[in-house]
């Protein structure tokens, strides 16, 4: 998924030359986890650069670059990084079009590394994603495999407003199931691991079905997509996974007809519970499906605790805790 | 280890509060033309005093004196002077307003009109400034229609801006006035961002900076000076130091540093103290900065010791916290009283066509007012749709916002 993340912006860099990409070590080292590797030595330190460590420096400053007319694809390093940058995303990035009635506008991505699962500690395991669904004026995408990722990055460099862009650390090197004891299924073994060649763009707002199924709808997105997949094939029960891809705008015309079609739901993510994403997504569920449900909407999140370093495993909510939340819904 | 006795806590506190007799004997005036004019491109450790200093173009006599003086014409003073008389005749009109309900919110320049009028003359078309909330000055000196900005302030169905923004938060891409934010410190990383994506692109406009004393505690402010030296971003950095951040005195942003220009010492960026109340100053030292930002040489870090004579906001109340005369007090005079003296010495202004000119001054605001009100005022008239409130959050309205947009019947 490294290699689609890099391809994406370098197809990008190359067709566009307003496309701009730095970030902390993203420049002559090629980033911590590789993204941005051979960049600079391709287009130059023009395009591509080490920034000081000031996550509010680097998207400030490419909110500026926005203005001025370019399009800015700044990383930080960790999600868990991201909230000095917190002002500049919600009060400038978000809201300067709707400010400037379209005067001044912002196409930025930020990238940035999320989840657990690497044994990072409650600094480099965050999953911040509800942090920007709450912000009207963002788009939020979270990829789940390299097709994915360079479409949805592509087309998140297009995309003319600000889009937060997190990448499932734990997915980098494979489709991650959960079974931390199990040796990584590299992405060369996945069909989604194929990444064609040039440019093609996902479109911001379509989720994926990775499952057809008809017993229970799952709605997960990322890591979760494949703690999902392993649910379902351990529990045996017939479970229709839908893949969100992007947060916002949702899809939700195709979680609505699955619900209706499977009349239960399991809505999954890493991030805490309380006030999660998951939250959202059950509240759309019952205000669209309330009559064709059979079960309430079940949620299966990462307790309300900052993220542990020695109990990974007991936080992470792997296949077990997903496919008791699938029995559970079945039996209601 | 010797006994140091008990820790204790320091907190700064102004010279004088509410009751005291108004005092500025600490502050330091050198004389107007004694600063040095460097060359451009001096080398910034050779300049390091003039963080320190004030430079200063206008004495007391009314002369333009020294290295800084004799860049403007006097048509371009004359003006300068009517842009800084709108200014303060547009303000007083529009703090009215606020206070007769046409509005929810007002700030006003009192005191600092030469800061905003005369740096925006040392612009070229093109360069970008990221002001705050006290720099219209920008916007009129450069021309930008009067009933626009007055229709921004009034929220009404002719808004620019659609009732979205708060009054006074204008933007202007084509006058070159970045979107104010509302938020304090944000915009100094973006300006900075601006500057260096026109170097990037190898462009020749530059970018210029705004900030007020008590925001430069924000750390967007030191992360824009790290940004702008570290890539020589060519951007002017302003720091306009009117003493007081709502209530509290600029002493509590600058800790022990002196003055706020020595901020930009720490990063190698050239930085200079200017009086903000002598429009030549301002805009002689504007244009060297402006010219070093255009020539490659990176940027400049200025701060304006000026004096906010007004409140803060319409929602302020300065008696409370400061001694009412101190206005009177302040060692810098006031800019357009300068201004006007120094035409007047000249023999190119009379006192009898300034009083004129504040007539004819007057009559135009009042008529950009009547046109504005004839509109709608924020609670009368005309006003922006509903429907427009939904609008312009994304490039395309997403489906959620279209739902809601339903909900709300529009």
């Amino acid at each position: 998924m490294i290699e689609a993340i890099r391809d994406a912006m370098d197809v990008s860099m190359a067709r566009d030359e307003r496309v701009i990409v730095y970030g902390e070590d993203v420049g002559f080292f090629g980033g911590v986890f590789r993204c941005t590797q051979g960049l600079q030595a391709k287009y130059g330190k023009n395009r591509c650069f080490d920034a000081p460590i000031s996550e509010s420096g680097i998207v400030g400053s490419a909110i500026g670059m926005a203005a001025y007319g370019l399009r800015p694809c700044v990383e930080v390093q960790f999600a868990d990084y991201v909230y000095p940058a917190y002002d500049q995303i919600v009060s400038e990035a978000a809201r300067l079009r709707y400010r400037s009635n379209n005067d001044f506008t912002c196409p930025i991505v930020v990238r940035m590394p999320t989840g657990g699962g690497i044994f990072g500690g409650q600094t480099h395991s965050q999953s911040p994603e509800a942090l920007f669904t709450h912000v009207s004026g963002l788009k939020t995408v979270v990829p789940s495999n390299p097709h994915d990722a360079k479409g949805l990055l592509i087309a998140a460099i297009e995309d003319p407003d600000p889009v937060i862009f997190l990448e499932p650390k734990r997915l980098y090197n494979g489709p991650f199931d959960g079974h931390h004891d199990n040796p990584v299924t590299p992405w060369s073994k996945h069909e989604l691991g194929e990444v064609a060649d040039g440019h093609y763009t996902i479109p911001l707002g379509k989720a994926a079905i990775r499952r057809q199924g008809s017993a229970v709808t799952v709605l997960a997105y990322g890591t979760m997509v494949y703690v999902a997949q392993a649910a379902a094939a351990e529990t045996g029960i017939d479970a229709e996974i839908i893949d969100l891809r992007t947060l916002l705008p949702l899809d939700l015309d195709t979680i609505v007809a699955s619900v209706k079609k499977t009349g239960r739901c399991v809505v999954v993510h890493e991030a805490t519970l309380t006030s999660g994403f998951g939250a959202e997504l059950a509240a759309l569920v019952q205000e669209n499906c309330f009559y064709h449900l059979e079960a309430p909407v079940a949620r299966v999140a990462g307790w309300d605790t900052p993220y542990p370093h020695a109990q990974e495993w007991e936080y992470f909510p792997g296949p077990a805790r997903v496919g008791r939340a699938l029995v559970e819904t079945m039996e209601a | 280890m010797a006994d140091a006795g008990m820790l204790r806590f320091h907190v700064p506190e102004p010279e004088v509060r509410p009751g005291g007799t108004p005092d500025f004997s600490n502050v330091t005036i050198p004389k107007a033309g004694s600063v040095p004019r460097p060359e451009v491109d001096v080398d910034p450790r050779t300049i390091r005093d003039m963080a320190f200093s004030i430079i200063r173009v206008l004495n007391r006599a009314g002369e333009a004196v020294g290295p800084w003086a004799g860049l403007l014409t006097d048509e371009e003073l004359l003006e300068g002077l009517r842009h800084m008389m709108t200014l303060r005749t547009f303000d007083t009109r529009m703090q009215m307003a606020q206070r007769q309900g046409k509005t929810s919110f007002y700030m006003q320049h009192l005191g600092e009109e030469a800061v905003s009028c005369a740096f925006r003359k040392a612009l070229e078309p093109g360069d970008m400034n990221f002001p705050t909330y006290r720099q219209a000055g920008l916007l009129i000196a450069d021309g930008y229609p009067m009933v626009a900005m007055m229709n921004q302030i009034y929220s009404n169905e002719a808004d620019p801006l659609k009732g979205r923004q708060l009054p006074i938060m204008y933007s202007s891409k084509e006058h070159g006035f970045f979107s104010i934010s509302g938020n304090l410190a944000t915009q100094y990383i973006q300006a900075v961002g601006w500057a260096m994506a026109s170097a990037i692109s190898n462009d020749s406009r530059i970018a210029a900076a705004w900030i007020g004393d008590g925001s430069t505690a924000e750390s967007d402010f030191h992360a824009a000076l790290v940004f702008a030296s570290t890539y020589k971003a060519p951007v002017v950095l302003n720091v306009v130091n009117n003493q007081w951040a709502i209530s509290t005195f600029q002493g509590i942003a600058r800790g022990g540093s002196g003055t706020f220009a020595a901020r930009g010492l720490g990063f190698g960026i050239p930085s200079l103290r200017v009086d903000g109340n002598d429009y030549l100053a301002v805009h002689a030292v504007a244009k060297w900065a402006i010219d070093r930002a255009r020539r490659n040489l990176g940027p400049t870090l200025v701060e304006y010791v000026t004096y906010r004579v007004g409140a803060h906001s319409s929602s302020d109340d300065p008696s409370a916290y400061r001694p009412k005369a101190e206005s009177d007090a302040w060692p810098l005079g006031d800019p357009i009283i300068r201004l006007k003296n120094h035409l007047i010495h000249k023999e190119v202004w009379t006192e009898q066509r300034h009083i004129q000119a504040e007539a004819e001054i007057l009559e135009m605001v009042i008529a950009a007012q009547k046109e504005a009100e004839s509109h709608g005022t924020l609670h009368a008239g005309g006003k922006p749709s509903t429907r427009d409130m939904f609008e312009g959050v994304y490039a395309e309205t997403p489906p959620h916002l279209r739902r809601q947009r339903q909900q709300a019947g529009v």
